[in-house]
């Protein structure tokens, strides 16, 4: 069978498709470049059909849309209430969905403060393998019945289930923000700052180590009631070290924020990869890629790395050594990539038994 | 296998003394904290580290014969509930505080460290455990784990899935496998997510990796108290719409203040209808500005006398009230039901107001304690197992209540799991398409369904 893309809109229909193709890739609006390139064999089934929010009630802090759904729409309708998605959508600007987000398993710089995807959403409703329209998880924000199935979408890339409907917990947003910019000469100076600040009790809302072009930024984004502001700025200044720190503040600071969140410091031509770590794993990291000119951000207090690598190295190739080397994993995001998921794993043999409930077919693509 | 076959293995493994099989000795395991109902294993094993726990299943494995992995048998929906053809793996002694790394701020512990002792380690460092489930001093991270504990503040910090980062378990069949790692972010399907919650189906979790936060650096405390249910509860329902985030927001009955008090003298006042006790943690400034936010919103409300915690012992003491609540309700009662339903916050006012109807209806007393903040409900249904019928009298009222919750688009258990207490409620929530992919998984990852047998499925 050729590729073919599958537009729907009905459940149904959306059911039947799945249970007379042997091969589909789940697809949403293609912000994920990396990841939306079609396999030459496969069905892609889109789920822009599946657009809207099915509930949303303010005062409960929750929300349900179908899967489809463009994460900006959910973001100007909490806003309406001074809300907001506290796992900070990237992409949001490019089209992201809701479904595509939870399938790439994507937070943005904002993640740092309340959590990332895995710990907002609260239940899913998805087609499995062999058809069934399955719910788990519920509507309120705390539910400890059966198993967690909506945490182990998120990451799951399409592999085990095509998302239909999902409910997220929400956040009040702060009345402002601020941020404060610090440099350093050196990764060492920077990166000892910024563990050194995620060991205070300061409430930050996003802490972000940037390398670029040997300019070495820490980014922290402090938000709340408006009057506190300024002393919590004072101490933050005070740990951070070094200079004294640049204080942005209003549009510009909201700016920084959303294109960092959608990747604009990423330049033309590069793929960016998606590596979990932590503090102490940047070091080694750094050391490995001093040979490579790419353009990196340590995100969520350096438990992410974002790093850009230029499109002449094989994406896939050149990191995938060095991530096995440092038994790190990643996942390649934006790009014409080849393989999308590099480096270690773990608990391949768990997923796989799940794999075998969910899709014994093997008809969802996996990464 | 036979059993007596079985049995000589065990012994391979255990010395006499880690290996009861003694009337008297299995008697203490007969029970969790779900104290009605009682069932005598075979044996129970004292494992002294991870290689024994891990033989152990292998052996059971090769026979067929069904395990319960138990911590401190905390558990109110019977999550370590024994076997009567099994044999309990008891964990206690695997409680090995790996690493706390303050910069990366984990930590890594045995499966039977106990909850508050991962907050001790860390407190040199200025960290701690954030989950907070009342029986804290005593139960066990493997047990948080497997029924995905909550506690009074995981409005505000969630629950123990939001704060496990990496798990090294062994399954069923015996295989280890390790799923996350210590980092927040990951890439591929969320496995942590999966098997934290999964109330011990899929094995025994062996070490687990913890995240730390750092230690809130202010606390202010507020406790007011009110003629009726329905004004504490629209005050909640002003906080969390007011755009607050308090670390907890807890409401008691009279019945539960009532107990609380003659248990612990905590000053709560025995007159009130309800008591509201919200606490903000955080950082100076923000908890500063947010109190008296709160404070405002309170002194607004209908509160007829408000007590604010003069310090850290009397904050301690106001929450030793609350946490105490459901031992102290003991006093009331020679026997209780706890339940955990979740409604959503907006209902409160109206579940309440049911329940104390459902009570009247079977001429039952119900004391209420519960996480306002996120509308998990704690009634507490007192009967008197003595008297014939009682016991079931409570029960199909603990299935009126659960039958409301899911009617107001809750949840049946909120942070204390289905256990066995409340398997025949699962179907309530669930339909059969998404009861029959959670069934898959089970046998996919336990085909001989050894694993906390009974525990979850209904009629399993």
């Amino acid at each position: 069978m050729n590729a073919s893309i599958i537009d729907a809109s009905a459940i149904e229909e959306l059911q039947e498709a799945i249970r007379t193709r042997t091969c589909i890739q789940p697809y949403g609006a293609g912000s994920k470049t990396a990841l939306a390139v079609a396999d030459g064999q496969c069905t892609r089934i889109s789920a822009a059909g599946l657009s809207g929010v099915v509930e949303y009630v303010p005062s409960e802090y929750t929300f349900t849309a179908l899967a489809g759904t463009p994460a900006a729409e959910i973001e100007r309708m909490l806003i309406e209430n001074r809300q907001y998605l506290p796992f900070d959508p990237p992409l949001a600007r490019e089209g992201a969905t809701l479904g595509g987000t939870v399938a790439a398993g994507l937070n943005g710089p904002g993640r740092y403060r309340y959590g990332g995807l895995r710990d907002s959403l609260l239940g899913v409703q998805f087609i499995d393998g062999r058809g069934s329209l399955v719910r788990s998880g519920s509507r309120v924000v705390k539910n400890a019945a059966g198993f967690d199935l909506p945490k182990f979408m998120v990451g799951s890339l399409g592999g085990y289930g095509f998302l239909v409907e999902l409910t997220f917990k929400v956040m009040p947003m702060p009345a402002a923000y601020t941020t404060l910019r610090a440099r350093y000469p050196d990764i060492e100076t920077g990166h000892a700052a910024l563990v050194r600040l995620t060991r205070q009790p300061f409430e930050i809302y996003a802490l972000e180590l940037s390398v670029q072009e040997g300019l070495v930024e820490l980014l922290v984004r402090l938000g709340g009631a408006t009057g506190t502001l300024a002393a919590r700025k004072e101490r933050v200044g005070a740990v951070l070290g070094g200079a004294r720190p640049e204080v942005l503040a209003g549009e510009q600071e909201s700016a920084l924020w959303a294109d960092l969140r959608d990747f604009h410091w990423l330049p033309v031509g590069h793929n960016l990869v998606k590596i979990p770590l932590t503090p102490k794993r940047v070091l080694p990291l750094e050391a490995e890629l001093a040979a490579i000119n790419a353009p990196r951000v340590y995100s969520a207090g350096a438990n992410l790395a974002w790093v850009a690598l230029p499109g002449e190295i094989d994406g896939s190739d050149a990191i995938a050594a060095i991530l096995v080397k440092l038994g790190l994993g990643g996942l390649v995001v934006l790009g014409e990539a080849g393989k999308r998921r590099i480096g270690a794993r773990n608990g391949e043999t768990f997923a796989q038994r799940v794999k075998q409930a969910l899709d014994p077919d093997g008809k969802f693509v996996e990464f | 296998m036979d059993y007596a076959a079985f049995q000589s293995e065990l012994h391979r493994i255990y010395p006499p003394d880690r290996l009861l099989t003694k009337d008297a000795q299995l008697a203490p395991y007969e029970s969790d904290a779900l104290t009605s109902f009682r069932s005598r294993p075979k044996a129970v094993v004292i494992a002294a580290d991870q290689q024994d726990v891990i033989e152990t299943v292998r052996l059971c494995h090769r026979s067929g014969v069904p395990f319960v992995a138990r911590g401190s048998g905390t558990s109110l929906s019977g999550g370590s509930l024994p076997v009567e053809s099994g044999i309990v793996v008891a964990m206690n002694r695997l409680n090995h505080i790996l690493l706390i790394d303050p910069d990366e701020r984990i930590a890594a512990v045995e499966a039977g460290t106990v909850n508050l002792d991962i907050s001790r380690a860390a407190a040199p460092y200025g960290l701690y455990y954030a989950p907070d489930p009342s029986s804290q001093p005593v139960c066990t991270i493997g047990g948080n784990l497997a029924f995905n504990a909550g506690g009074a503040h995981c409005l505000k910090y969630g629950m123990t899935s939001n704060h496990v980062l990496g798990i090294k378990a062994v399954l069923p069949d015996g295989e280890v496998v390790q799923l996350g790692g210590d980092s927040l972010e990951a890439v591929g399907p969320d496995l942590v997510g999966l098997f934290v919650g999964s109330e011990g189906l899929f094995g025994i979790a062996l070490e687990v990796t913890v995240r730390l936060l750092p230690k809130p650096e202010a606390f202010k405390t507020v406790l007011a108290a009110y003629h009726s249910l329905e004004h504490a509860g629209q005050t909640v329902a002003e906080i969390v719409g007011g755009g607050l985030l308090p670390g907890a927001i807890e409401i008691m009955d009279n019945l539960a203040i009532q107990a609380a008090e003659a248990a612990v003298a905590a000053g709560y006042p025995q007159d009130a209808e309800a008591l509201l006790i919200v606490e903000m943690d955080g950082e100076a400034a923000t908890v500063e500005a947010d109190f008296e936010r709160v404070m405002a919103i309170i002194q607004a409300s209908q509160a007829y006398q408000v007590r604010t915690a003069r310090d850290d012992a009397d904050r301690m003491l106001i929450w030793k009230g609350r946490k105490s609540a459901f031992s102290a309700v003991g006093r009331l009662s020679p026997d209780y039901i706890v339940q955990d339903g979740v409604v959503p916050r907006g209902r409160l006012a109206e579940a309440l107001a049911e329940i104390q109807q459902l009570g009247e209806e079977y001429d039952t007393r119900v004391a209420n304690v519960f996480h306002a903040g996120d509308g998990n409900l704690h009634p507490l249904i007192l009967f008197d197992g003595r008297q014939e019928g009682a016991l079931e009298r409570a029960e199909q009222l603990a299935g009126r209540i659960l039958e409301m919750c899911v009617r107001f688009g809750g949840s049946i258990t909120g942070e204390h799991g289905i256990g066995v207490e409340k398997r025949k409620y699962l179907p309530l929530m669930y339909g059969e398409a998404d009861l029959d992919v959670m069934q898959a998984i089970h046998t996919q990852i336990d085909l001989q369904g050894i694993s906390n047998r009974g525990k979850m499925f209904p009629g399993s």
